[in-house]
């Protein structure tokens, strides 16, 4: 906007009035908290727990813990990766449920009774294409993403109930059992499936081409498009690997419950995620992602919803405090990053 | 004039703004007399639009006072400069499209009769004041049905019938066609002659000249000089705009090519034939041979970037043919073109160039990953290598690589880019703009850099709104006019004043150019040049 | 120069005017024609949608359904009613569904002081809840969809704070008067039928011929130019959102009225998306700046009346509707988008 000749020119706040509160101190005060506070809040809220909840540093809680959070963790995943271009996925909790849905289908002796290996492949791959899908919807007709993921986050839901029936499917593979019980190093393999994706995750980010379109398109679409980027391929790549994350997660969400609830798993999830995102340091503007700091905000969510349940606070008081957090940790990156 | 008569409608006094730490405004003061325009100009960065948004509450200064008909005023929000009577009418902002002419007209102060809209009053006094603005149309139409000019009227008339008496004018005309301009001018004309202030930012020193009577100079946030119209010349208006004395002015000659061979009659690098594009271009056609730099000229919306935009398939066309090499190109995307060798320098830098939070590295090596990358992985270490090279090569001023492209400086940023296509070894540059709002030692480099690219055997398609800087650095020239191609001028024909009677030649015949140039040269209306 | 008053301007030449602004122009005819479009659009569907019903399902066509897809449609139509102003001023609002069910809520918890206090407490309290997340999205400048995202988990855990987990759900214990509300007719149609007509004619009329309406429109078209144009559009967004909230708060009262209460602490999830997709269905761009909101009430009746046929004629489940829903919803957008597109071209 004003831009001097031969001076270094950091973007203006928009809104004077930010500008006298804030200054530029509180910017880099208020960076520092967006960075780096997720980090802090996590310890102190250890911390916490250590001092006043009993048998909270044992083996067992930790294992919970790692469980609980291990789902949340891979659809934030994806969800960073879709924030970090400017967009959002609603859909991820209608994916976990078709995801469910397709699992019961294919492997349960009134659908196509394939082996559960097969019926988890396909139904992943069910899920990935959903996400290509939306992706597609985004990149090619120009929808915004909001939009687009809402249709799905409509009409999802809808189609997986369709598939079961309707009905809570149960199911008893034995790989279900291996999936809910198998730990390596006291952790839950599961847990440890979330770790590795949130590598792959940052490595994609980081080292591969892939990576830097991601965080170009997200940074200033019309550059990238211009830079000729493949900028339709790109996001449609990114909403696939959202979709691909958020079917693992439905399958872990279905093997933990041993059954398939298309109506009620991954519902709001989308939230959740949205919020481990945010409040991880991840920019909703897009053009830049923290892959550690949305793992920390996953598992600082799902502790904070456990230390709440641990002081005796009741269930309904955790989400509004999520909701609460989720405004703070939003409000902590507006005045110094205007949107686009 | 009424300077010494009356009391000024409006008065800054020593206003002060910084962003960042940087001064956008210092120190700057101004007079606004009722019933006179008061030119403001000056070059992007110079401060109007600060100065301006001061003025009207949306910013507030860091020091400084305003009187208001000698009141102390000051102001919190665009909606009290309004209520206090101070209309400002920015560059094509639109209304709101869908609604009608009236609505448009009274928006935020309906007409009401029991809370709801008086719809029949607003359509009877809507029309009123246009008709006394000379504007007919039809008040109950969507507004967006009709062209700019009229809405820029319907904004104007709509910002005086607040009974301001501070009207502000920025860059009103900047996508008018000649007819619309001079309708405009009359209607500011109209609202002079009834003792309104007006302010009339513009670049376009043709209309300053003819419509205002005093003029004031802002240079890099500060005052520069305010005087009567009458009390200047041209040249020393865009001597003072642009800092520099007279003499320098009028001494730039052709400087980076002098003495270069003219282009051999190699084989085309790139031709564009009877390019086509609905309301854009209108049958242009370039060619571009291996070191030669072609110049595309005109005016503001004279389809030059939209024909460079075409050429690097960012514009889908409508017909027309592109060939580089020889071969047809059919694919209209910019990675296809980037993969024939056509790399493309975008005018608007922020928006379309640069990726704010990225670094410099990666801003540089963005365009070139596919020679960079092996099964998908990035080979820094190459990446690194490259960069540092034009790092080096370009001088980029920054503490590193690896700080974020938004901290550098508009040249530094601009430096960058050129990096990022240079990294392509592109055959042919595409340059939008290159040297707006950069400094002048970033502008002599660029400069010195697109003439030495040419030399080693590239074609460049070089847009300038610096007529200057066309004629200096081209080997042939385009003149371009409402996207339609009106000469093609080659070797001593390239002059600023060759160009600038081409496009005042072919404009409208019933603008009044009281200009020095056309004063020189009576047969101005003539088209001129060869043409291809 | 001085002759201005019989300047003319030739109005054809101005509007094809291969400029920018002929570009711009260009664009907002196209928005306008693409709303149009789609607005009729909708009612076209609807139309054709009936027809087909009347000749395939033979329940389809009695006086009884027609009333009670009618009765069925009208809790949803008035949250609608409220979703287009929020979208046609440029956001959304995500959190209609849980407010709606705080409405329930409390309507039922409240019915015990009276049919006043079952009406005023719950339009009250939701009334807040919008003014809360409106003000938050107007004055700190946050993404709506965040805003009322964080709107729709809290209010819903204010919900089940309220009704002890979800474990004890109020009853209306019996007040006639506020009862009628819900299942007093006026004729032979459902007072809420009545309620929801009354809702869209105040709607209307507050869009199309109100100073607030306007405002809204030019906000959601362009906010920064509406800004600097000094139009109030903080106090104006505010109050879109809390119209949104009071008009969940009208179907949550109407709902208790209508049932007893008893309502589990669940009801209204994701009731957003329904209006969403009734108001997009019905030409309301979710760019904002464009719609309708008479479109908006022949969306919301194209849902319903699919949803009854699926469960009449195809003895489908309601589920079915959602995808359909979704369906239709994805269609309307990915036209909205690739006409939008087509009237401006983009690149330039």
């Amino acid at each position: 906007m004003t831009t001097t000749q031969s001076v270094p020119v950091t973007e203006a706040p928009d809104d004077p009035r930010w500008q006298a509160l804030l200054g530029v101190r509180g910017g880099r005060w208020g960076d520092w908290v967006r960075q780096r506070g997720v980090y802090v809040a996590l310890i102190l809220l250890v911390l916490f727990n250590v001092a006043a909840t009993p048998n909270f540093a044992t083996v067992e809680t930790m294992q919970l813990l790692a469980v609980q959070t291990s789902v949340v963790i891979m659809v934030s995943l994806g969800m960073a990766l879709v924030i970090g271009t400017g967009g959002v996925d609603l859909s991820v909790g209608a994916i976990m449920a078709i995801t469910a849905a397709v699992t019961a289908k294919a492997y349960t002796p009134d659908g196509y009774g394939v082996p559960i290996g097969i019926a988890i492949v396909l139904a992943i791959v069910v899920a990935t294409l959903v996400g290509a899908f939306n992706g597609t919807v985004v990149a090619a007709a120009g929808v915004q993403p909001i939009v687009a993921t809402l249709a799905m986050l409509v009409g999802g839901r809808g189609l997986a109930l369709m598939i079961t029936g309707g009905a809570l499917v149960e199911m008893f593979p034995p790989f279900f059992g291996t999936v809910r019980e198998s730990k390596h190093l006291g952790l839950p393999d599961i847990f440890w499936l979330a770790v590795a994706l949130a590598a792959v995750a940052s490595v994609l980010l980081r080292r591969t081409a892939f990576g830097y379109r991601l965080l170009a398109i997200g940074g200033n679409l019309q550059a990238s498009r211009l830079a000729g980027l493949p900028v339709p391929r790109t996001l449609i790549t990114v909403y696939a690997l959202s979709g691909l994350l958020s079917g693992i997660a439905g399958v872990i969400s279905t093997a933990r419950i041993r059954a398939a609830d298309p109506s009620y798993v991954g519902l709001g999830i989308e939230l959740t995620a949205i919020t481990a995102v945010v409040i991880g340091g991840t920019l909703l503007s897009g053009g830049q992602v923290r892959i550690l700091g949305t793992v920390a905000g996953a598992v600082l969510i799902q502790l904070l919803e456990n230390t709440l349940v641990s002081q005796g606070a009741r269930d309904s008081i955790a989400r509004i405090i999520e909701a609460m957090i989720i405004i703070a940790a939003v409000l902590l990156q507006r005045p110094w990053r205007s949107a686009s | 004039m009424t300077e010494d008569a009356a009391t000024p409608a409006l008065s800054v006094h020593d206003f002060t703004k910084t962003f960042a730490g940087v001064h956008a405004l210092r120190g700057v003061s101004l007079d606004l007399m009722p019933g006179s325009v008061h030119a403001l100009v000056g070059e992007n960065g110079a401060g109007k639009s600060t100065l301006i948004k001061l003025a009207t509450g949306v910013y507030t200064p860091d020091s400084g006072s305003m009187l208001l008909n000698g009141q102390e005023a000051s102001f919190t929000s665009p909606r009290a400069a309004q209520q206090a009577g101070i209309a400002t009418i920015y560059q094509e902002v639109h209304l709101a499209p869908q609604l009608s002419v009236a609505r448009n007209f009274f928006l935020g102060r309906e007409l009401t009769r029991f809370g709801a809209l008086d719809l029949r009053r607003m359509n009877r006094e809507c029309a009123e004041q246009l008709t006394r603005f000379g504007i007919p149309v039809d008040v109950r139409r969507p507004l967006g049905e009709l062209g700019l000019g009229i809405q820029q009227m319907v904004a104007i008339a709509r910002a005086v019938s607040t009974s301001a008496r501070v009207v502000i004018m920025d860059e009103p005309t900047s996508s008018l066609e000649p007819r619309e301009v001079e309708k405009l001018l009359s209607v500011v004309a109209l609202l002079k002659s009834e003792g309104v202030a007006i302010v009339y930012v513009s670049h376009k020193l043709d209309e300053v000249f003819a419509a205002c009577d005093t003029i004031t100079v802002l240079r890099d946030g500060e005052l520069v000089w305010t005087g009567a119209t009458a009390d200047t010349s041209r040249r020393q208006l865009i001597a003072r705009m642009l800092g520099r004395e007279t003499s320098e002015l009028a001494a730039g000659q052709r400087t980076h090519l002098a003495g270069r061979p003219p282009v051999a009659d190699a084989p085309p690098l790139l031709e564009a034939r009877n390019l086509r594009r609905k309301l854009l271009i209108d049958d242009v056609s370039v060619v571009v041979r291996p070191g030669e730099v072609v110049g595309l000229a005109g005016l503001l919306g004279s389809g030059r970037s939209e024909t460079v935009k075409a050429l690097f398939g960012a514009l889908p066309l409508d017909s027309g043919t592109i060939s580089v090499g020889g071969t047809a190109l059919r694919r209209q995307t910019p990675a296809s073109r980037l993969r024939r060798g056509i790399a493309f320098l975008p005018e608007d830098r922020k928006a379309e160039g640069i990726i704010p939070a990225l670094s410099i590295r990666d801003n540089i090596g963005l365009a070139a990953l596919p020679q960079l990358t092996r099964a998908g992985f990035v080979n820094r270490k190459k990446l690194d290598e490259i960069v540092q090279t034009f790092f080096d090569r370009l001088r980029i001023k920054a503490s590193s690589p690896n700080q974020p492209v938004a901290e550098l400086s508009g040249g530094n940023q601009q430096k960058v880019l050129l990096a990022r296509l240079m990294c392509l070894n592109p055959k042919i540059l595409l340059l939008d703009e290159p040297t707006r709002g950069i400094d002048v030692g970033a502008k002599a480099e660029v400069q010195t850099l697109i003439a030495e690219l040419a030399e080693k055997g590239l074609g460049v398609v070089l847009i300038s709104s610096e007529l200057e800087e066309v004629v200096e650095g081209s080997d042939s020239v385009i003149v371009l006019r409402d996207g339609a191609q009106l000469a093609a001028l080659f070797g001593d024909d390239i002059t600023e004043e060759h160009i600038m009677d081409t496009i005042a030649g072919a404009a409208d015949q019933a603008i009044e150019k009281q200009t020095e140039e056309q004063a020189e040269h009576p047969d101005a209306t003539s088209m001129t040049g060869v043409a291809k | 120069m001085s002759d201005t008053r019989t300047l003319d301007i030739d109005l054809e030449t101005s509007a094809v005017a291969a400029d920018a602004g002929g570009r711009q122009a260009a664009a907002a005819r196209g928005r306008a024609l693409t709303s149009l479009l789609l607005r009729n659009g909708a009612v076209a569907a609807l139309v054709i949608v009936i027809v087909l019903g009347l000749i395939l399902v033979p329940t389809f066509g009695s006086a009884d359904n027609f009333r009670n897809v009618a009765l069925a449609a009208s809790f949803l139509a008035i949250i609608s009613a409220g979703m287009t102003f929020v979208i046609i001023s440029g956001g959304i609002d995500l959190s209609v569904g849980s407010t709606y069910a705080l409405a329930v809520i409390l309507s039922a918890q409240y019915s015990i002081d009276g049919s006043a206090a079952a009406i005023l407490v719950p339009l009250g309290a939701c009334a807040f809840v919008g003014l809360v997340q409106g003000l938050v999205i107007s004055y700190f400048k946050m993404p709506a969809f965040i805003v009322t995202l964080a709107g729709l988990g809290g209010i819903r855990g204010l919900v089940f704070f309220i009704t002890d987990e979800g474990n004890s759900v109020p009853k209306v214990p019996g007040h006639k008067s506020f009862e009628t509300l819900g299942t007093g007719a006026l004729g032979t149609v459902g007072t809420p039928v009545w309620i929801a007509l009354i809702v869209f004619a105040l709607g209307w009329f507050l869009l199309n011929r109100t100073a607030f309406g306007q405002n809204i429109q030019a906000i959601g078209g362009n906010t920064p130019a509406a800004e600097l144009m000094g139009l109030p559009v903080k106090r104006a967004t505010t109050l879109v959102y809390v119209i949104s909230g009071l008009c969940a708060a009208v179907a949550g009262i109407l709902t208790t009225a209508q049932s007893g209460g008893g309502q589990e602490a669940r009801i209204g999830d994701s009731y957003e998306l329904q209006a969403i997709a009734a108001v997009v269905i019905g030409g309301t761009l979710l760019a904002g700046g464009v719609g309708s909101i008479l479109g908006s009430l022949a969306g919301i009746t194209l849902l319903f009346v699919i949803q009854n046929l699926i469960v009449q004629g195809a003895n489908l489940n309601s589920y079915v509707q959602q995808a359909v829903s979704g369906a239709f919803l994805l269609v309307v957008v990915v036209v909205q988008a690739i006409l939008s597109r087509r009237a401006a071209p983009p690149g330039v």
